[in-house]
């Protein structure tokens, strides 16, 4: 079914922006093919850093998950004769490897973990999905060839021929499997030792075959049951261990396998790391970092957060997200050459042609800057190419370390509204992020109220929050927190000067000591509304004095350098900040488009003959725009007859307002035929389709018109 | 207690298959008098079948290997194809018949190929005129293989003229294979299921060699007192004997009691064999897991099971999705205008439902709707407008492939496909909070 949404009555702002092109420009005054090989480098970089950054985050998992595979089948080696091994029913190792809802990312997992296996585990590794098996045979067949190829990959290519021929005449049996896993072990016993000495020592005598369905709720249940039967009759002479790959949550194993199938298995659960802690790491070591000169704007960054909490949890979309982001800024961007490290800036600079220092000058940021400054300065910078460059080096110095105080004092930041009640500001440090990169959070009423709650602190939570931002701004590269580290560090020391000066509070202790004794109703009555009038009238206490001292001295911090990054000079080069074209490319609303060009062909065919005013049907739109229009009026079922009258009487409207009555009532066969195919086109972008309900009616599938 | 006595065989074999077989002895002894002599022809075709874990498989095999009968073991779930199955009971036939000749791989598509090949290697395997017995374990499978299989194994005997019994074990009765248009009656055998004195007195049979008979029989008294009421299965019992004598024995080891002191011993065991009642048998924990708890002398407590982890995080929009679709699924198509129209003076009535309405709502089970009527739904359910991007369209497949929805009639992508929503009530409040 398709949706048609009525056009909103404001008309669409076009975007006029004119083409670039990143290379096949005819002249090369902007820096073209440098602001490719800076922008590949840089992606370089931060891919090989996210890469890292997986790595890091899977380890944990990948170390569960092989120390099981490696404890699995331990007793299959040992060939214990032991009465309860004996007894004991053989299960087939299983673990259940929950992986969260984004299926996307789940390959990268998986790549990682078959890596991981063959370099520490097992050679024999299998990766089953299950669109590849919808039947046991299939699966089988699968199986087999990834492992048996496998296996021609590892002893190279001396014995393929042969190798090759069982292989197209193997059958797809449990046995053959058995007697090739027979074959592989006792070859590699065989094998010389100074062959393959490492393979060997890594590997153990009869390594396990390690089967993965990656997609556990899309297999087949009589598929997954007859391969585990099968399977585990044979556990003895095959040492299989299963891994499945869980989006939803375990339960499914029950609801797929039942207790009979599931009794075969001994399950043990292994549990990835939530994708919103995932997202977390990788914006605190993409975007909180003063690594890379590339960054992303409130509502670029605010975009794409939206799309990774909306829509898919998938963290490969949101990196692929930023890939784009920082395609898109080279490439539209001329002065993106300038977004490098601070080392390679001035060299840049000074090489800039004079077309580009046109282009800095027409930067918005630029002016508000120009207008500024005193009128010589103003002129200077307006025609001194060399004086402009010069200028302009001074101030991307300034943006790079504006942005690293800046991340220093975030993070502070977060450490104060992360332990607040109710988190006004939010609880991830993306959000306080966004909060102030969007706008002077300072004049935010959320900011206000997270004042007004750290105001309320208790002393332990504030030295530990101060000592945490000591340890913060003590640990960033930025410049110029010595004297807020020493700040910082003042006021813990009166916080220990507080505890040795406590005698006020032995006061108040006293008089409530007093207050216990008391016995008589009009008395306690007395003293408790005494107590109460003095606690009113009774100044301050220290502690709270110099509570209010570090919540404003924290708020005179961030006055001072979490400006948002739109008020700094020059931000245009460093920061991307086109959401409206992100959110083009990455939230795609192909309905929306296919109603705008069809209602308003305008705006992709840009001719001005087209431009239509209010709800009028212009006759030279395209046929099929005019079918279209006309069956937005109509209800669920048209009149093909009543349609073709109106379409005509649109079509010879304009052309010939003083028709002649042959035409009139006889419709022209060429309008007939361009109906007809106007008709079939809009049945082929699946608008309507025949009906049976009503002859020479067409159902249509399309809604919200009446 | 009938004796296995049969002329044909020594005695000294029967007897060891009667300690091999405890509380089979009468099927024994009527599967020996069916067979007869070993060069007498038998039944063309036997049936057997019993509930799960009566022993059918345990039974034949020992029967055979015992008696050295020449015999072909095939699984029909391991062999799932006609084509994988007579090849395999080809290839054990050649296999067995000379260890020095190399077997050459067989093809054998169709059963007239098969007939063809099953003379020539009986005729190999100088088996003078003794006869051969074909066991067909799990036959049930048979039916979903070509129609000709069933009924020409029924009578192999037959179409090849050769001294063969075909023996088939399932766990559903014969009424059930019979096909439409008639074969061949095989004699059917009914295994009953083992009452609890059988299964005390298997389960003894096999006790640990460091401590005695009795010691072992009470503990399996205990065990089978534990979990007869939920489980009959003899090889799951026996697992779970073996998983949890240990702890039984703990206080002996330690000295704290002795082998004849039950009661104690009883104490000490009962709370645990509850608890891996609820877990290990369920397998909501692994075996593993549940020896090392035991090891370690942990708390069960401390280990999730698999359906602790019942939470699944979910995108914003998906939930709502998944939300909406549930709504569609136990409303009827009446009550959306009253419950989703803003113009209805009262907005805030979106998700209740009376009651009466959804008690038998519940019971009749999710109903399919369109695509239109879920996204219109979805638009009423969530506050801020939604565009229709892409994304969301997505969503709902990826909906569709974990299993939250399912697709109902995937004919026609333009005809308006229909969904059913098959996640439960207790799940969609979990989403919902």
């Amino acid at each position: 079914g398709c949706f048609v949404f009525k056009p909103s009555t404001k008309k669409r702002r076009l975007s006029e922006k004119a083409d670039h092109d990143f290379r096949s420009r005819s002249n090369d005054s902007e820096d073209t093919e440098l602001r490719f090989v800076t922008c590949q480098s840089l992606w370089n970089q931060i891919k090989s850093e996210t890469e890292q950054i997986q790595e890091d985050l899977n380890k944990q998992l990948l170390d569960n998950l092989v120390s099981f595979l490696s404890r699995s089948h331990s007793k299959f080696q040992e060939k214990t004769t032991e009465w309860t091994c004996r007894m004991k029913f053989r299960e087939i190792p299983t673990a259940a490897l929950v992986l969260g809802v984004n299926i996307t990312d789940h390959d990268l997992t998986f790549r990682s973990l078959s890596d991981v296996l063959q370099d520490n585990v097992t050679p024999y590794i299998a990766l089953l999905e299950a669109k590849d098996c919808p039947g046991i045979k299939n699966l089988m067949q699968k199986l087999m060839g990834q492992l048996m190829n496998h296996d021609i990959d590892e002893d190279s290519l001396e014995d393929e021929d042969s190798v090759q021929v069982s292989h197209n005449r193997v059958r797809c049996s449990m046995s053959s499997l058995i007697s090739w896993y027979e074959s592989v072990t006792k070859k590699t016993d065989s094998e010389t030792p100074s062959k393959k000495r490492n393979s060997s020592s890594r590997h153990w005598q009869s390594p396990p075959v390690v089967v993965i369905f990656k997609d556990m709720e899309s297999f087949a249940t009589k598929v997954l049951q007859d391969f585990i039967a099968i399977s585990s009759q044979h556990i003895h002479e095959l040492p299989l261990v299963l891994i499945f790959g869980i989006a939803t949550s375990p339960m499914i194993i029950h609801r797929l396998l039942p207790h009979s199938v599931s009794s075969l298995l001994c399950i043990e659960l292994f549990q990835s790391l939530s994708c919103k802690e995932h997202l977390s790491t990788i914006i605190d070591k993409l975007l909180l970092t003063s690594q890379f000169p590339f960054k992303l704007g409130g509502k670029v960054l605010q975009v794409l957060i939206n799309i990774f909490l909306y829509h898919d949890f998938s963290v490969q979309n949101f990196i692929k997200g930023f890939q784009l982001c920082i395609v898109e800024h080279f490439y539209s961007q001329p002065l993106s050459v300038l977004c490098c490290q601070l080392v390679d800036v001035e060299k840049r600079v000074y090489s800039l042609s004079h077309d580009q220092c046109e282009n800095i000058r027409r930067l918005p940021s630029f002016r508000r800057y120009v207008e500024k400054q005193e009128s010589g300065k103003q002129i200077e910078l307006l025609t001194n190419d060399s004086f402009l460059k010069e200028e302009t080096e001074k101030l991307l110095k300034d943006l790079h370390d504006y942005h690293e105080n800046y991340v220093s004092i975030l993070r502070c930041l977060h450490v104060f509204t992360s332990s607040l009640p109710k988190y006004p500001l939010g609880k991830q440090i993306r959000e306080l992020h966004c909060a102030c990169l969007e706008n002077r959070v300072w004049e935010t009423e959320e900011y206000e109220s997270s004042l007004q709650l750290a105001r309320m602190l208790n002393k332990t939570d504030l030295v530990t929050m101060l000592q945490q931002c000591v340890e913060i701004l003590m640990s960033s590269s930025g410049k110029g927190f010595d004297k807020t580290v020493q700040k910082l560090k003042e006021f813990l020391t009166q916080f220990q000067n507080l505890e040795e000066a406590s005698q006020e509070r032995d006061v108040s202790v006293s008089s409530q000591k007093e207050l216990q004794k008391k016995t008589d109703l009009y008395h306690l009555q007395k003293t408790l509304l005494e107590l109460k009038e003095s606690r009113r009238s009774k100044k301050l206490t220290k502690f709270e004095m110099l509570r209010f001292e570090i919540v404003d001295y924290i708020d005179s911090l961030v006055r001072k350098y979490l400006v948002p990054a739109d008020d700094r000079t020059l931000h245009e080069i460093l920061y991307f900040n086109a959401a409206t074209v992100l959110r083009g490319h990455l939230n795609a609303a192909p309905r929306t488009a296919l109603h705008t060009a069809l209602n308003n062909p305008h705006c992709y065919l840009k001719n001005q003959a087209l431009k239509c005013d209010g709800g009028g049907i212009s006759n030279k739109a395209p046929d099929i725009c005019i079918v279209y229009k006309l069956h937005l009026e109509c209800g669920r079922l048209i009149n093909l007859v009543d349609w073709l009258e109106a379409f005509s009487t649109v079509v010879t409207a304009a052309e010939e307002p003083n028709a002649d009555a042959a035409s009139s009532d006889q419709v022209d066969d060429i309008i007939h035929a361009r109906f007809i195919r106007a008709v079939s086109e809009l049945e082929l972008l699946g608008f309507i389709k025949p009906s049976k309900q009503k002859t020479d009616h067409v159902a249509r599938l399309t809604w919200g018109g009446c | 207690m009938p004796n296995l006595e049969h002329p044909a065989y020594p005695a000294a074999d029967l007897l060891h298959l009667e300690s091999l077989v405890p509380c089979r002895e009468s099927q024994v002894s009527m599967l020996l008098s069916i067979f007869g002599e070993r060069q007498q022809f038998s039944l063309p075709s036997i049936f057997i079948y019993g509930h799960t874990s009566s022993g059918k498989t345990y039974v034949m095999q020992t029967l055979l290997t015992t008696l050295q009968l020449p015999h072909v073991f095939v699984n029909c779930v391991e062999y799932f194809t006609s084509r994988l199955l007579l090849e395999e009971i080809l290839i054990q036939l050649q296999s067995s018949s000379s260890d020095t000749e190399q077997t050459c791989p067989v093809h054998c598509d169709t059963l007239n190929d098969f007939v063809r090949l099953f003379k020539q290697a009986v005729a190999s395997r100088e088996l003078q005129d003794q006869t051969l017995y074909i066991v067909l374990d799990r036959a049930e499978q048979l039916r979903e293989m070509e129609a000709n299989i069933l009924p020409a194994f029924l009578r192999l005997q037959e179409l090849t003229d050769r001294n063969v019994t075909v023996v088939l074990l399932s766990e559903i009765v014969w009424e059930l294979f019979r096909p439409n248009v008639g074969c061949f009656e095989p004699f059917t055998m009914y295994f009953p299921d083992y009452s609890i004195g059988h299964l005390q007195k298997i389960l003894s049979q096999n006790h640990p060699p460091e401590y005695s008979a009795d010691f072992y029989s009470a503990y399996i008294n205990i065990l089978l007192g534990v979990f007869y009421m939920v489980c009959r299965d003899l090889k799951e019992l026996q697992h779970l004997a073996a998983l949890n004598f240990a702890k039984y024995c703990e206080p002996v080891v330690r000295g704290e009691a002795n082998e004849r002191d039950t009661r104690k011993l009883w104490k000490n065991i009962e709370p645990h064999l509850k608890k891996a009642m609820q877990t290990v048998y369920l397998r909501e924990i692994s075996s593993s897991q549940w020896e090392r708890l035991q090891h370690d002398g942990g708390e069960p407590g401390q280990l999730k099971g698999l359906s602790a982890h019942t939470h699944v995080e979910l995108p914003y929009y998906s939930k709502f999705l998944l939300i909406a679709a549930y709504l569609a699924s136990y409303n009827p198509v009446r009550t959306d205008k009253r419950f989703f129209l803003k113009h209805h003076g009262k907005i805030r009535k979106t998700n209740f439902m009376k009651k009466h309405e959804k008690t038998s709502n519940h019971l009749l089970g999710p109903k399919p709707f369109p695509l239109d009527r879920l996204l219109a739904i979805l638009y009423s359910i969530v506050d801020n407008r939604v565009a229709p991007t892409a994304n969301i369209f997505s969503q709902i497949t990826s909906l569709v492939t974990l299993q939250l929805l399912s697709m109902v009639g995937q004919n026609d992508q333009l005809d308006g496909p229909r969904y059913k929503c098959t996640v439960s009530l207790d799940f969609i409040r979990a989403i919902a909070r």
